[in-house]
């Protein structure tokens, strides 16, 4: 039997849910980049999230999707610090990071972007990403230091790239929608993180802008690991990697995006037959 | 490579301002005989208000947070300073067994125990550091930052935001000003710190209680034969005390150089704030009135940051209230009324919020306004009478936010750019 479907053993499935000994963590620890364990979370009695086990390796790029009210986004919040979780734990990297303050995440190289572009409307755009890159989070620093000469050209270049170039000076808040999902996923991107949640990246944007999106994020899998969460079923398509699906808080299912459509639980929970 | 015009910096123009008016206009107009001494020292206490509306617009203007109790930072430097002008005032008094002249505005109200006499009156201990000017200085910034860093610790460190945090400093400073008009606090109750005479004698920058200052000053004139002023048969403080070794606050030079120490701390204090928006910090600041929760996804710790500019706009309050006393004469608690930190809001929100230029201009109109309308005029067709005064205020701050949203700034910002505007047409058609 090898490693890999250790847990997927049947005869081993009832200890699934057990507390992970040593030799496990440092097992996962060296397969997943993330790893959550009993984690779930319940608001007033409802169990938003309730996930045994769960992992992503490292270097994937993984697709979450599901009906509303899933729990994707809880699942985000979860390992990026925002919610407490009520039980349970999640791993990052080998450490154990439930507790930990939502900066103290990010700073561990946890990354987020939210579901509806967050960018500081009277900042520019070049402004935007001075703040988003590493290193400079102590007030100390930035109290008593200009930004270095590479730390402007590592902005220019990724302005650049993502075509905000000429934006550059104009305030957030004069962007387009398109434009502002583009600086928050700029942000998210120079900011450096080793893993990348990256909440409904496609949504409001035109078909074209949605096609630049999902070739920004296949090319940003080859040297990161990425969580994304969509509903639109092309631009999963165009991922075209591993996908979980998630309903009323559980893992219902895993596989290509192909197997997924084949798969008639997946299929009930989606269309509700 | 600097590639991004930053609408955050500050134009030289308000700094130019300061000088010109701070430095040459209001100084030529009193050496003209335009102004007197007495609008001199007004303007100088006005300039001690734009420190303070400059803390607060660092404060609300930039990191978003409103703070209701400027004005109690503001009393604890002043309130420093009254101490220490009061250890050094006037001749009348008594010497207690300790030594040190109790305080004639003390004396008058102090709150004896039961069974007590005039002869058991003692100068408070914590009276006692503010007899040497440096100390003074010193705990009258210092009080205000470290009262700062401890409410906004717990405050800011348990995410308490917005109105809660407004609510919460407005409570703060009722509660100061109740504290402060209680008698048995020895310091003066409602009638508040006064009688003050002259500032720095010599004993109050090279000694630390009066029995020292008395000796040096015995020391120095031991020579004259008629050192018992009073004639009461001891030389003591109180000989020591007329013999009024110092700076009187009521000599016209003294009042002007108060003037211009002022115009320099405003100066001062407008490049510290100019330098600190203009940073990275600044942006960090401004990301935190924009969005806080999200800044904490890139790693920050916003608390940190607000709990820095709650304190720099709390010590710019110390300082202001350690010029304001001696051009005052007079502290007392009803500078700490909760209404009074409220109309420093009112400033800022006239003036510009989020221009610093705009701060210090809105505390200086709205001061100038009060200073001439709490007056009576008769202009033939009106009869203008002070109770006005509360309705033009309302009707002023609506105008502004109605017609001027960014303050009374955006007017000269307007009238610049029509000339600027001019200025380029004019260009155009000469080439």
């Amino acid at each position: 039997m090898t490693e890999e479907n250790l847990l997927l053993n049947p005869a081993l499935a009832k200890y699934r849910d057990c507390r992970p000994s040593q030799v496990q963590k440092d097992y996962w620890a060296s397969r997943y980049v993330l790893f959550v364990e009993n984690l779930s979370v319940s608001f007033d009695g409802f169990k938003a999230v309730d996930i045994p086990n769960y992992g992503v390796s490292h270097g994937e790029l993984r697709v979450i999707i599901g009906p509303n009210g899933a729990g994707k986004t809880t699942f985000c919040d979860l390992v990026s610090g925002k919610t407490p979780s009520s039980t349970g734990k999640v791993h990052f990297d080998g450490r154990d990071i439930s507790g930990l303050d939502e900066s103290e995440i990010a700073l561990l190289g946890i990354g987020r972007k939210f579901q509806t572009p967050t960018v500081f409307d009277s900042l520019s755009t070049y402004e935007n990403l001075l703040l988003a890159l590493p290193g400079n989070q102590g007030w100390r620093k930035n109290l008593l230091e200009k930004e270095k000469e590479e730390e402007t050209v590592q902005v220019l270049e990724i302005l650049k790239k993502v075509g905000l170039f000429e934006q550059r000076n104009e305030l957030a808040k004069s962007l387009s929608h398109g434009q502002r999902q583009w600086l928050a996923i700029s942000a998210l991107i120079i900011s450096k993180p080793r893993l990348l949640l990256v909440d409904e990246p496609a949504a409001g944007l035109t078909d074209k802008e949605t096609e630049k999106t999902a070739d920004l994020l296949l090319e940003l899998a080859q040297d990161h690991t990425l969580i994304v969460i969509e509903h639109d079923m092309d631009f999963v398509r165009r991922l075209n990697s591993t996908v979980t699906v998630l309903n009323e808080g559980k893992v219902l299912a895993e596989g290509t995006i192909d197997e997924m459509e084949e798969n008639e639980e997946v299929m009930e929970a989606y269309l509700g037959r | 490579m600097i590639i991004h015009k930053d609408r955050l910096v500050e134009s030289r123009s308000t700094f130019i301002f300061i000088c010109l008016l701070g430095f040459v206009l209001i100084p030529a107009l009193y050496l003209g005989g335009i102004l007197s001494i007495g609008d001199i020292n007004m303007l100088g206490r006005f300039m001690t208000f734009a420190i303070l509306a400059l803390g607060l617009d660092l404060l609300w203007g930039y990191v978003g947070i409103l703070s209701l109790c400027q004005f109690t930072f503001f009393c604890m430097g002043a309130y420093a300073m009254g101490m220490h002008l009061a250890h050094h005032g006037g001749p009348e008094g008594i010497i207690d067994s300790n030594g040190w002249k109790i305080p004639a505005c003390l004396f008058v109200v102090y709150p004896y125990e039961v069974g007590e006499s005039s002869g058991d009156a003692l100068v408070p201990g914590f009276w006692k550091p503010f007899w040497n000017l440096p100390v003074t200085i010193v705990l009258g910034l210092c009080i205000p930052a470290l009262a700062s860093f401890v409410l906004s610790f717990f405050v800011f460190r348990s995410r308490v935001r917005g109105v809660y945090f407004a609510i919460l400093t407005q409570a703060i400073a009722v509660a100061c000003w109740l504290v402060l008009c209680r008698n048995d606090v020895k310091l003066c109750g409602t009638n508040g710190l006064t009688r003050f005479d002259v500032i720095a004698p010599s004993g109050s920058l090279f000694t630390f209680n009066p029995v020292d200052a008395t000796n040096d000053w015995k020391g120095v004139h031991a020579d004259n034969p008629n050192m018992d002023l009073n004639q009461d048969g001891f030389v003591d403080q109180l000989d020591y005390s007329i013999a009024n070794v110092g700076f009187s606050l009521s000599d016209p030079g003294v009042q002007l150089s108060l003037y211009l120490i002022t115009v320099t701390c405003l100066l001062g204090s407008y490049l510290l704030c100019r330098w600190i928006v203009n940073s990275r910090l600044g942006k960090v600041l401004v990301a935190i009135r924009d969005d806080e929760p999200t800044l904490n996804f890139f790693g920050y710790k916003p608390y940190k940051f607000k709990i820095f500019a709650f304190c720099i706009a709390a010590t710019l309050a110390g300082l202001a209230g350690l010029l304001y006393v001696p051009q005052m004469k007079i502290v007392t608690p009803s500078n700490m009324e909760a209404v009074r930190s409220v109309m420093v809001v009112v400033w800022v929100a006239v003036g510009g919020r989020g221009s610093l230029g705009g701060a210090i201009l809105g505390a200086l109109v709205v001061n100038l306004l009060y200073n001439y309308l709490t007056s009576e005029h008769d202009y033939g067709f009106f009869q203008w009478s002070p109770d006005y005064w509360p309705i033009f205020l309302g009707l002023m701050f609506v105008v502004v936010v109605l017609f001027l949203p960014k303050g009374l700034i955006e007017l000269v910002d307007r009238v610049k750019s029509t000339t600027f505007l001019k200025s380029i047409k004019k260009q155009e058609a000469e080439s």
